[in-house]
């Protein structure tokens, strides 16, 4: 029993955590067609905010506001840098100019702050553990669980029930029709990134809140956890992205639980080996996105 | 109302309208005919604003709004309903309808109103309200994206083939709403293939052939001009 508790908060908690980076990332995608390489550094940033606030005597709530607000603002300042002046014009530009951005927030970072880990502050209850139902679970999982359910249907209150949301899934499917209608292709691509940029925010305090310290290279393995998830998920399906990221949690958490010391080392060969399965018997994900589209 | 002096589209070295010119008059409403080919839907993206002219200019009410974008041609009050018939698919009925309003949504009791007077033109959208667009068949489809240009309450519509691959019961029906939407005043340019069923609501008509209008008239001069159908067959 205990053990199923354990197992089950282990799969919600990084799932939620997956499944967040996930869909910051599909939103972007969906409206431009376009995978932002610089995502990554939007939890760097986040991460660097909280350690260069520490000395700030703060309250540590105002100091994760401050990274959360400082992920959207560079989230919005990937759209002006990257993607804005070559949108219309090539692919390959872009993926150029994000990967460029990625690579000079990093290396800002590496030289304004430093090549090694810096500390982050954390609030004590991030390190307690509880014990439930005999299963002894560190606070900071049922934090997040929590708040990517909280963040989870915001987004989906966001997307379903106000004009930004239906006017950012019309963007997905037609960009130029939505156009027709009205809708300010500016505004609507710089709400995508705003997004992009709150969740990459939140999921940076929540993911550097594991280890404990950010450096400049922290953003790597959220970027390819999201990346995968959601391309299990349907490139172009923000439920996909939810079902990518619980799924490539349930994934991770199972071999953590069932590989063998020695075979623990190989955990990711064994995961993207599943996930070769997983696309060889759906090559468009698991969910389908929204019919039709073109790229703008 | 809409006039359009020397206009040009380009794809690349392709020119696939060379420099027409045409006058919509308010509460005229007028056809524009051709064969596939003809640069038809060229020119009605081109005044939509989501392709860029290569020349000429286009007026709306007197402002120039060749260099606009699609956002600020509808909001001069010009819509466009494009023959792709690009309803959105995943969102409901109400949804698409909605952001048809998009302009105007800080005006909830104009919207609802609007949606009121669609619903009893097209009751169909009414009954299919919740359902998402893309289960409808092709001509409720047709019907919600003429629906959805309606909303933004504009004063010029550009109708793109609106009887394309449907029934002929249904291009009828379709057909019978435009005599509706005209009576009510509104300015239309219709784009269409179906000549007799365009000419036989039209006031006026153009003939395009090959990115250029080879005849102009009344809808009566353009269906006794005898060589319409060469028009169409390239004689």
């Amino acid at each position: 029993m205990a053990f199923t508790i354990q197992f089950v908060i282990d799969v919600l908690s990084l799932g939620g955590a997956y499944a967040l980076m996930a869909l910051g990332l599909v939103i972007i995608y969906g409206i431009l067609r376009l995978v932002n390489f610089a995502y990554g550094e939007l939890i760097m940033v986040a991460g660097y905010t909280m350690y260069l606030s520490s000395g700030s005597g703060l309250p540590w709530l105002v100091m994760a506001a401050l990274a959360v607000a400082m992920a959207v603002l560079f989230g919005i300042l990937t759209d002006y840098a990257a993607f804005r002046p070559v949108r219309a014009k090539s692919v390959t530009a872009v993926l150029i100019t994000s990967f460029a951005f990625s690579n000079l927030l990093q290396n800002a970072a590496l030289l304004f702050i430093s090549p090694r880990p810096r500390n982050v502050p954390l609030p004590d209850i991030f390190s307690q553990t509880v014990s439930i139902g005999g299963a002894i679970t560190p606070v900071r999982n049922l934090i997040t669980i929590a708040a990517s359910i909280v963040l989870l249907a915001a987004v989906a209150f966001l997307m379903r029930r106000t004009t930004l949301g239906i006017a950012m899934r019309a963007a997905a499917t037609n960009f130029t029709m939505a156009r027709m209608l009205g809708v300010p292709a500016n505004l609507i691509i710089s709400s995508a990134f705003a997004l992009s940029g709150f969740l990459a925010g939140v999921v940076g305090i929540l993911w550097i809140g594991r280890i404990g310290t950010v450096v400049p290279g922290v953003g790597l393995e959220p970027l390819l956890v999201a990346f995968i998830a959601t391309v299990i998920g349907g490139m172009r399906s923000l439920p996909g992205a939810v079902v990518g990221g619980f799924l490539l949690a349930l994934i991770d958490t199972t071999l953590n639980y069932t590989l063998s010391q020695d075979l623990l080392k190989f955990r990711d060969a064994f995961t993207f080996s599943l996930v070769i399965l997983i696309l060889l018997w759906r090559p468009q994900g698991l969910i389908k996105g929204p019919a039709s589209g073109q790229r703008t | 109302m809409l006039e359009i002096t020397g206009l040009s589209v380009n794809y690349g070295t392709i020119r696939a309208v060379r420099g027409i010119s045409l006058t919509v008059a308010r509460g005229e409403l007028v056809s524009l005919l051709g064969a596939n080919g003809a640069g038809k839907s060229s020119t009605i993206k081109c005044i939509a604003g989501a392709l860029k002219a290569a020349g000429g200019t286009i007026t709306l009410e007197g402002r120039d709004i060749t260099a606009a974008n699609p956002e600020q041609v509808i909001r001069a009050g010009l819509a466009t309903v494009p023959e792709t018939r690009d309803v959105f698919p995943d969102l409901t009925v109400a949804e698409n309808l909605m952001l048809g309003a998009y302009i105007h949504r800080r005006d909830q009791a104009g919207n609802r109103q609007n949606l009121e007077r669609l619903h009893t033109l097209f009751p169909r959208l009414a009954e299919r309200s919740n359902q998402p667009a893309g289960t409808l068949s092709g001509g409720e489809q047709q019907m919600l994206v003429i629906a959805r240009a309606l909303m933004a309450r504009p004063r010029v519509l550009l109708l793109d083939e609106p009887s394309l691959g449907l029934a002929p019961a249904i291009v009828e029906r379709i057909f019978e709403m435009i005599e509706t939407l005209k009576k009510s005043g509104l300015t239309i340019l219709l784009v269409e293939q179906n000549v007799n069923q365009a000419l036989s609501i039209a006031d006026r008509a153009y003939v395009m052939r090959l990115g250029a209008i080879v005849a102009s008239g009344t809808a009566e001069e353009i269906r006794s001009g005898s060589d319409l159908s060469a028009h169409y067959l390239g004689g």
